[in-house]
């Protein structure tokens, strides 16, 4: 029998621990798929985030470091300038990188850090236990936006990646959606595209990828994936946000 | 260069960085200090293989020196108590993640803003850990110019030796004073052993993870006691201190650094007066030498601590001396700088035994 698919070299033989309906597994996938067709796996760092992806190292069969909360940027920032032939990449959630880690990943991006951040919105923090995240729609019902986020107490929705396009040292961003074949296709042509521009030496990219979170939303895998096409692209509508590459 | 030069504080410990084999620095402006990383921007911009960030808080400059030292570089950062608050979370995953590195803090009045006087209000800090979970920093304590010089080459040797961040704790007068300094030779960095944990891409062997979440207890446990088995091993081979005069003394002044040489001049003055009076220095913080301290009950009659603090120190003092003896303080803190005359004063009282 001739095998036609097989799991990619950058991922480890391990299940994931991810919940049913979870974008991660797919993100994760298409990483490694992407660090595969480039031929890049033993040259490749990658930096996990604080957050439901802490144990990417698990899945990913690269060179990992961990950070501390947030600090993923700085943290690729000290290994890539050591290491200038390395490809260095990190994953994080928004919570990660929109919160806790804003700063961090600004200024990365404001030097022109040749680095690629995988970036995962799912609006919520998920592996504390779905509080509000910096990504939070207006209205919508965490554990501590109880009745829904309301602007004038809890603020809005943070554009990390439209910031992120204002800095001049950034080259390619890009937000897509893993919530269809399409929408799957289209990310890890973003993705290696991200890696693409870092491996040209070109300056910081990042990919923003809307991934659906079922169990902390308290929504079926399936209204999951409508409320990402639907809702949550409204706030933060798909499109190459920056490309200089 | 074996003729001996005359530089600053900050300059002398950047010198011997490089020459220790530095190549990342990552920094943010704090006075009293700001001199290092002027020093560490102008001579790395010269060289092909160095690193240099002024980065956008203390915060991401220690996250830049994990990174760094995860792939294998010699790698520092240095700033003031403030900043050094700042960094105490990225020195707990240093030493978490057994990582090499070496953090400068040259202290200031404080706490909060405080001001940018000399000060060793830190030394709970730099001692105690000063981020959250169960591990230890390695401190070493300079006083003296040539000091400065060596110990920066020693921090970074235990640094990669133990893999563990080592701080060098010194204050605003220290970076300042310029004394003559001769600097050992230069380290190539190529010529230091082979790092074969660091993460570089994978090339030739398995993928490594360096990290510091285990979330299963038993393992986070067997981490800690690793930990800690390395810690003691620290604590039973590299304690140091220097003796002065305390053979014949029923007096001992206890001080470290800048404290410790006002002290020194206060002993030279009381010896003159006939006073039996020594000093002990402790040049490292982390760990305390206790033992020779213990050692100078036997015939010293009494300690007087001498910090420029409230009275820090001064606890490990009376840990090491367990009761047998005496042990008095004396500090001014918050930027003050004592003379010798006002501190000859203070031994000469107790000596004498009126109560400070």
């Amino acid at each position: 029998m001739k095998k036609i698919f097989s799991r990619p070299d950058a991922l480890k033989d391990n299940p994931f621990h991810y919940c049913p309906g979870c974008g991660h597994s797919i993100i994760h996938r298409l990483v490694a798929e992407v660090i595969d067709e480039l031929g890049i796996r033993d040259r490749t760092i990658g930096v996990p985030p604080a957050g439901c992806a802490v144990l990417a190292y698990n899945y990913f069969d690269v060179d990992m470091c961990e950070a501390p909360h947030g600090r993923a940027a700085a943290v690729a920032t000290g290994m890539k300038r050591i290491l200038k032939d390395s490809v260095v990449f990190t994953y994080q959630g928004d919570g990660d990188i929109a919160a806790i880690g804003t700063a961090e990943t600004i200024h990365a991006a404001n030097r022109g850090e040749r680095i690629t951040a995988i970036f995962v919105n799912n609006a919520v923090y998920g592996m504390t236990g779905g509080q509000m995240a910096p990504t939070t729609l207006p209205g919508q019902e965490t554990t501590t936006t109880p009745g829904g986020r309301l602007q004038v107490r809890d603020g809005y929705p943070l554009d990390l990646s439209g910031m992120l396009a204002l800095a001049a040292g950034s080259v390619y961003i890009e937000r897509t959606a893993v919530t269809s074949p399409k929408g799957i296709i289209r990310t890890k042509k973003a993705i290696k595209k991200a890696f693409e521009t870092q491996l040209e030496d070109k300056g910081f990219s990042l990919v923003e990828v809307l991934s659906p979170c079922p169990t902390n939303w308290k929504m079926s895998p399936k209204d999951s994936i409508r409320w990402v096409d639907e809702i949550m692209t409204k706030i933060f509508p798909l499109k190459v946000i920056k490309d200089v590459a | 260069m074996s003729a001996k030069t005359l530089m600053r504080g900050t300059h002398v410990l950047g010198e011997a960085a490089i020459r220790a084999g530095c190549r990342a620095y990552f920094g943010y402006p704090i006075t009293p200090q700001n001199e290092l990383p002027e020093y560490m921007a102008s001579k790395f911009a010269k060289m092909d293989d160095a690193v240099f960030i002024q980065a956008e808080s203390e915060i991401a400059s220690i996250n830049m020196v994990i990174g760094a030292a995860a792939a294998g570089a010699r790698a520092m950062t240095s700033s003031s108590s403030p900043g050094i608050s700042l960094k105490q979370e990225g020195i707990s995953y240093l030493a978490a993640m057994e990582l090499p590195a070496v953090i400068v803090n040259m202290m200031r009045g404080g706490p909060g803003l405080g001001n940018i006087a000399p000060a060793q209000g830190d030394y709970f800090q730099a001692t105690r850990g000063g981020g959250h979970g169960d591990y230890r920093v390695i401190v070493l304590a300079p006083a003296y110019g040539q000091e400065i010089a060596d110990m920066t080459r020693q921090a970074f040797d235990l640094a990669d030796y133990y893999r563990t961040p080592v701080m060098i704790l010194g204050d605003g007068m220290m970076g300042q004073m310029m004394e003559p300094v001769l600097f050992p030779e230069p380290v190539d960095p190529s010529s230091l052993p082979k790092k074969e944990w660091v993460v570089n891409g994978s090339k030739g062997r398995g993928s490594r993870v360096i990290l510091s979440l285990l979330l299963d207890p038993p393992r986070e446990e067997e981490h800690n006691w690793k930990l800690a088995r390395k810690y003691q091993a620290i604590t039973e081979t590299i304690p140091d201190q220097e003796m002065y005069l305390t053979d014949d003394a029923e007096l001992v002044v206890v001080a470290y650094g800048t404290a410790a040489r006002i002290a020194k001049g206060a002993v030279h003055r009381v010896r003159q007066s006939g006073l039996k009076v020594g000093l002990y220095r402790p040049k490292t913080l982390w760990p305390f030498p206790s033992k020779p301290l213990a050692k100078l009950c036997d015939h010293v009659g009494q300690f007087l601590v001498f910090e420029m603090s409230t009275g820090q120190m001064v606890e490990d003092v009376r840990l090491a001396v367990e009761g047998r003896r005496e042990v008095s303080f004396y500090g001014r803190p918050g930027g003050v700088v004592s003379t010798p005359e006002e501190v000859a004063a203070i031994v000469s009282s107790a000596y004498h035994g009126k109560s400070n």
